[in-house]
């Protein structure tokens, strides 16, 4: 009875069934409502536009990967996840040649220059929308919808302090905005599901969430309101989530969560720009290596008698 | 509220179903047993025979001078044919006695109940465990009566049964509470006295709720027995795990579970101990499950020490077509096996047959700093770091980061979604790192 070829391997022998790839794809199926909710607001451009990101997307990487004679990974379901959110910081009157130069951007400069999937120290998407922030700065920030230029409710609030958008409308997403600016009721929902398969930290967005609410709070702010406005949102629940650029242990992600929240009122609140959680969660992804290296967990049983 | 447990951990398949409910069966008498002078934890044994001898079954035919060392005897009557180099379950190689049977099964003489509980003392207790050659039967082989002499100036005051059983596929000591509940019980009080506490626990997974009703039934009149449930969940049986989960008690890093009153054994150890004690026979068969889906008809054996793996897996119905992996041990620590003429030891409690399509070939991939890793981690350390500063042998940081404080549980490696074999590069940075510490002092 014996056997020719046994297979000899270290232990352990069996492995969980979850993959890089699942995880990937579950945060693309996450993003659905989000992606639903800005077509049913902003119509067929919105759709147009989150197709044409999640396209330049794969194609850049794509062509990085082909370049590299590296591994074409474009099926792991990582750069769909860039360009949707990417799509989603963008509003619904960018111009599709700008979409494509913004993905090609968050793909090869926010991922592929580092080294791929969980080398890149910043969030993809968030590099392709700085830069397009930067390169062009009058579309990334035209509202108008329909013919007619409106101010996104933060525009609103930096500019004559009064509140014209009703919480439930925000809360909806019947808003100006960028795609997935505005529906904080499908982002939660996608957020929820993530959170209870356990592929997203909570803290994370807790954290940020609770201490724009906190702040906002005590320097006498509406809360509420800047809870559900601007990219707050997709930010916390989706772009300071993303596991490559935020800390690994508990602690750093409330630091890391925390840290971002205050960064957001502080430039909401006094500084030059009506929105703050681009640059927050930017910032806060260059703390992550010493948030890791400070916030080790005590071993068990490290220092007891 | 829920069971006891302690924090982070995994829950893998546990597959139990396949053997659990069979009752254990007498494997045959093997025409030749191979066994091994390293069978624990501690010094290697020398021998007491040479080729040609004529050995009695529970003859002693190995013993060694060292303290951290337990005897070998003979699992059979029958011939010594000859002492070699053989490969042992875990990879390495080592003196091995051969003895071909007769049929006679002559037991040797001698052998016969050296008292009971009541007029044994403690110190007879503990000297009839080492000549009995009792090591732990839980797979980490460290002998047993070491465990039990406890140093000048710490207190013990609780004995745990590990009856737990965290890796999945095994049901050895599930099988021996439902069947020997008494042994185990009579075996438990001669470890209480052995180290004189009047306070044990027994520790049992949810998972088997037959064991823990059949050994309340059976510890309802003990005084100072107690039995407690536990969450299902690996590595439960880690003893670090099983001291919090129970007590509360945090053993400290690079600590034993004696500095802080504890004395862990495992369920089939106390079954051996009772053995000891009433028959006089020392350690020279145990039990095994021969299981998983690479096996025809997964069982619960008793086999004699020194029994090759092929004869278990025909017991067993013999391996199905797509069998290709053989591991012995649970799947979560133990080791795979290049060949079927590997000899068992003491404490080989699982031949674990997997097939084809549950090994699948894991190709890593990048590390997407996802954290699960460290989520999981019992010891609460962060193995993607570690396994990180292996591969660049960055000693210090390693040492750093706690890596002695790993207790090879496998966690991290199952839980990555990346497939990185994350525990692999710990293991071997964690055995660099110790060997450096012992040339500098
Ligand atoms: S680092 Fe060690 S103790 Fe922690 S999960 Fe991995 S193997 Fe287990
Ligand atoms: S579980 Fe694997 S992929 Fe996730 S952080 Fe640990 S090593 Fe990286």
């Amino acid at each position: 009875m014996m056997k020719e070829q046994l297979v000899v391997s270290s232990s352990p022998h069996i492995r969980s069934a979850t993959t890089v790839r699942d995880i990937m794809w579950s945060v693309v199926v996450s993003l659905i409502p989000a992606v639903l909710a800005a077509v049913y607001f902003f119509g067929i451009n919105a759709f147009l536009i989150v197709s044409v990101s999640i396209f330049g997307c794969l194609l850049t990487e794509f062509l990085f990967q082909k370049a590299r004679g590296k591994e074409v990974t474009i099926n792991d379901g990582s750069a769909v996840i860039t360009g949707l959110l990417l799509a989603l910081t963008l509003p619904p009157t960018a111009s599709l040649w700008m979409v494509l130069v913004g993905s090609a951007v968050a793909i090869g400069l926010g991922k592929q220059v580092f080294g791929g999937l969980g080398y890149n120290p910043f969030n993809p998407a968030l590099v392709g929308r700085a830069f397009l922030l930067a390169a062009y700065p009058v579309q990334m920030t035209n509202w108008m919808i329909d013919g007619v230029t409106t101010a996104t409710p933060l525009n609103v609030i930096a500019e004559s302090q009064y509140m014209t958008v009703e919480y439930w409308d925000l809360f909806i997403g019947n808003v100006a905005g960028s795609l997935g600016e505005t529906s904080a009721f499908a982002l939660l929902l996608g957020a929820a599901y993530l959170i209870y398969k356990g592929y997203i930290s909570w803290r994370i967005p807790l954290g940020m969430l609770s201490s724009v609410f906190i702040v906002t709070y005590l320097f006498g702010g509406d809360p509420i309101f800047h809870l559900f406005a601007g990219g707050l949102m997709l930010g916390a629940l989706y772009m300071a989530t993303d596991m490559v650029t935020s800390p690994i242990t508990k602690s750093g992600r409330w630091i890391f969560g925390f840290g971002a929240g205050i960064i957001v009122v502080i430039i909401r609140l006094w500084g030059g720009y009506p929105e703050g959680v681009l640059y927050s969660i930017l910032l806060m992804n260059m703390t992550v290596p010493l948030l890791n290296r400070y916030t080790r967990p005590r071993s068990f049983g490290e220092g007891a008698k | 509220m829920g069971s006891l447990t302690f924090k982070q951990g995994i829950h893998p398949e546990y597959n139990k179903e396949l053997s659990n409910t069979k009752a254990f069966q007498k494997a045959k008498r093997p025409e030749q047993v191979i066994i091994s002078l390293q069978q624990h934890i501690g010094a290697p044994c020398q021998p007491l025979v040479k080729k040609g001898d004529h050995v009695d079954m529970g003859e002693k035919i190995a013993d060694s001078d060292s303290f951290v060392s337990a005897p070998i005897h003979a699992s059979v009557s029958g011939t010594v044919k000859e002492i070699k180099t053989i490969q042992t379950p875990i990879g390495k190689s080592s003196q091995g006695i051969v003895i071909d049977a007769d049929e006679e099964d002559t037991l040797a003489k001698g052998i016969a109940s050296p008292g009971s509980l009541s007029d044994l003392s403690p110190d007879d207790i503990k000297k009839i465990i080492r000549e009995a050659g009792i090591v732990g039967m839980g797979g980490a082989m460290f002998p047993t009566h070491v465990k039990l002499s406890i140093p000048e100036g710490k207190e013990v005051d609780h004995l745990i049964l590990n009856g737990a059983e965290c890796e999945p596929y095994l049901t050895v000591d599930h099988r021996m509470m439902i069947e020997r509940p008494n042994d185990i019980i009579y075996g438990t009080k001669l470890l209480m006295k052995a180290i004189s506490v009047s306070k044990a626990i027994i520790g049992i997974e949810e998972n088997k709720p037959d064991a823990i009703k059949i050994m309340k039934k059976a510890t309802a009149n003990e005084d100072g027995i107690e039995i407690k449930e536990l969450e299902t969940k690996y590595p439960q049986g880690g003893e670090k795990m099983l001291i919090k989960a129970l007590l509360d008690r945090t053993v400290p890093a690079g600590g034993l579970p004696l500095d802080i009153g504890v004395v862990v054994n495992n369920i089939t150890t106390a079954v051996a101990v009772s053995d000891a004690v009433k028959k006089g026979v020392p350690l020279i068969e145990r039990s095994v499950s021969v299981t998983g889906s690479g096996v025809n008809n997964p069982i619960n054996l008793i086999y004699r020490i020194g029994t090759t793996i092929d004869k278990l897996i025909e017991e067993a119905g013999g391996l199905t077509e797509d069998a290709s992996k053989v591991i012995l041990g649970g799947p979560m620590t133990g080791f795979a096996q290049p060949s079927l003429d590997i000899a068992t030891v003491k404490g080989t409690s699982g031949v674990l047959v997997l097939s084809k399509d549950e090994v699948a070939d894991f190709n890593p991939q990048p590390c997407i700093k996802c954290a699960r890793c460290v989520d999981v981690c019992p010891q609460y350390l962060m193995p993607v770091n570690l396994s990180k500063y292996a591969a660049k042998e960055m000693f210090d940081e390693l040492e750093d980061y706690q890596v002695l404080n790993c207790i090879e549980c496998g966690s991290c490696s199952f839980i990555c979604p990346a497939k990185r074999p994350l525990m692999q590069y710990i293991k071997v940075g964690k055995n660099e790192v110790i060997a450096k510490k012992r040339n500098k002092s």
